[in-house]
């Protein structure tokens, strides 16, 4: 079996995990000088990890190895707004991959992008003229966590064409390397008033399974699926024991599987009951199932972020998920098992996974 | 020449960055952007847009709270401190 590679950012630095059979993990780190680290990568088109990161001291940047973490430098050259804008950026919240480019998604909301794998950056796009996007640019207005562009998907066949995530407002998707943008809120729920029909959205999470027309997504009020890559949503909340929740993971092979990690919506946003549990549906949402052998039955409060469950693509994939408590989740089966393979990490924000060849 | 000390923070950035370092500079600016030149990125680790120094990071100039235009005279002791913070 090809070896698996788990890149977990936390609050304190970058994290390795390898295996070779998914069940024994070997770990390495802490990386990145201990900076809190938002989200990590594995960069399959330069096998390099790419993690964006924010100190309160010494401000934003994107880490860098090139050889599985046993080198990093940090960059952060030309990822400003510049003296004369007013914005400035708090975060570099995201990462993907677009063809030649990779892509950071900051706060204030802002994309940049580096041609030179991450030493040098320029500003791509802040979504200007999108509804609401005159609001959204002032500090003032930016909901907690303060992630800015919050998330990405890129597309393999396509590097123009990718969809990114506006904390609190919603999904776009650009068709022209991020020229243009268009809404992708269509049929959403959301429970508040709001200026624009087609903004306003709180959209935590967006997954894109092996079929490109079908989309999933997390979001505040409940989880959707969209059969047409993206342009209008379904809610398929119904069977979910809430609606909030912030991790989702699409299966690879299976256009209608799907996982999510639902977690109570108020302040305490952990997992109902203080029992863990990881819900799979087989069928686009119709029916869901809780996958509970081998996690915390009992007292166990504990909270997963946007970014912070995974599954990987061999051909039985396994699925993974980092705690805001410092654990680590992984299952070798679909999720019908879990096995807890770190219990002491630094509040984890991001869980990614790669299959090295 | 000014004589610079650096947080602990910045040294393991930037190969061959020391602690101490003495630069020739009018002001704080020019003392940071002279160290830029030898450490390139060093600057905006402490400098953010405007440009001003970055929220939690203070600057003293022979024992005075200083800013970026304050200036420094040829013996000066320039601190760079990051502010105490914990979690």
């Amino acid at each position: 079996m090809p070896k698996t590679l788990l890149t977990v950012a936390t609050r304190k630095g970058t994290f390795l995990f390898e295996s070779d059979d998914r069940r024994n993990w070997t770990t390495r780190g802490p990386f990145c000088d201990g900076w809190p680290v938002y989200h990590a990568i594995y960069d399959p088109t330069t096998g390099s990890i790419f993690a964006a990161a924010a100190s309160e001291w010494h401000g934003s940047t994107v880490w860098r190895s090139p050889d599985l973490g046993e080198t990093w430098e940090q960059s952060s050259e030309g990822l400003t707004y510049g003296d004369d804008d007013g914005r400035k950026i708090s975060k570099a919240s995201t990462l993907a991959r677009a063809g030649d480019r990779l892509l950071v998604g900051v706060e204030a909301p802002g994309i940049f992008e580096s041609r030179d794998n991450g030493e040098t950056w320029s500003l791509l796009s802040t979504l200007s003229g999108q509804h609401g996007s005159e609001a959204w640019d002032d500090p003032a207005n930016q909901p907690p966590g303060h992630l800015g562009i919050s998330g990405f998907i890129t597309d393999a066949a396509d590097s123009d064409r990718f969809f990114a995530i506006v904390q609190g407002i919603g999904a776009f998707e650009t068709e022209d390397g991020g020229s243009s943008w268009t809404p992708r809120n269509k049929g959403l729920r959301r429970d508040w008033p709001a200026d624009y029909e087609d903004v306003g959205f709180c959209v935590h999470k967006l997954v894109r399974s092996p079929d490109p027309q079908r989309m999933y997504q997390q979001n505040h009020v409940g989880v959707h699926r969209s059969d047409d890559a993206g342009q209008s949503w379904t809610e398929i909340t119904e069977g979910l024991p809430g609606d909030f929740g912030f991790a989702a993971a699409a299966h690879p092979h299976d256009r209608e599987t799907f996982y999510v990690a639902p977690v109570d919506g108020l302040h305490d946003r952990t997992m109902h009951d203080g029992k863990l549990a990881v819900w799979r549906t087989r069928d686009a949402g119709s029916s869901w199932q809780d996958l509970r052998q081998g996690l915390p039955q009992e007292k166990a409060h504990l909270g997963v972020l946007r970014q912070g469950m995974t599954i990987d693509t061999h051909d039985v994939p396994g699925v993974y998920f980092g705690t805001s408590t410092g654990q680590v989740f992984a299952s070798a089966d679909e999720g019908e098992t879990w096995s807890e393979i770190a219990s002491y990490l630094p509040s984890i924000s991001s869980v990614d996974v790669a299959v090295l060849d | 020449m000014a004589d610079v000390r650096l947080p602990g923070t910045l040294t393991p950035l930037f190969p061959g960055l020391p602690r101490r370092v003495e630069v020739e500079a009018a002001t704080v600016l020019a003392a940071i952007d002279s160290l830029e030149t030898q450490w390139p990125g060093l600057r905006d680790r402490i400098v953010e847009e405007g440009p001003t120094l970055r929220r939690h990071l203070h600057v003293y100039v022979d024992g005075e709270r200083a800013g970026l235009d304050t200036a420094i005279a040829e013996r000066s002791r320039l601190d760079v401190i990051a502010a105490i913070s914990g979690g």
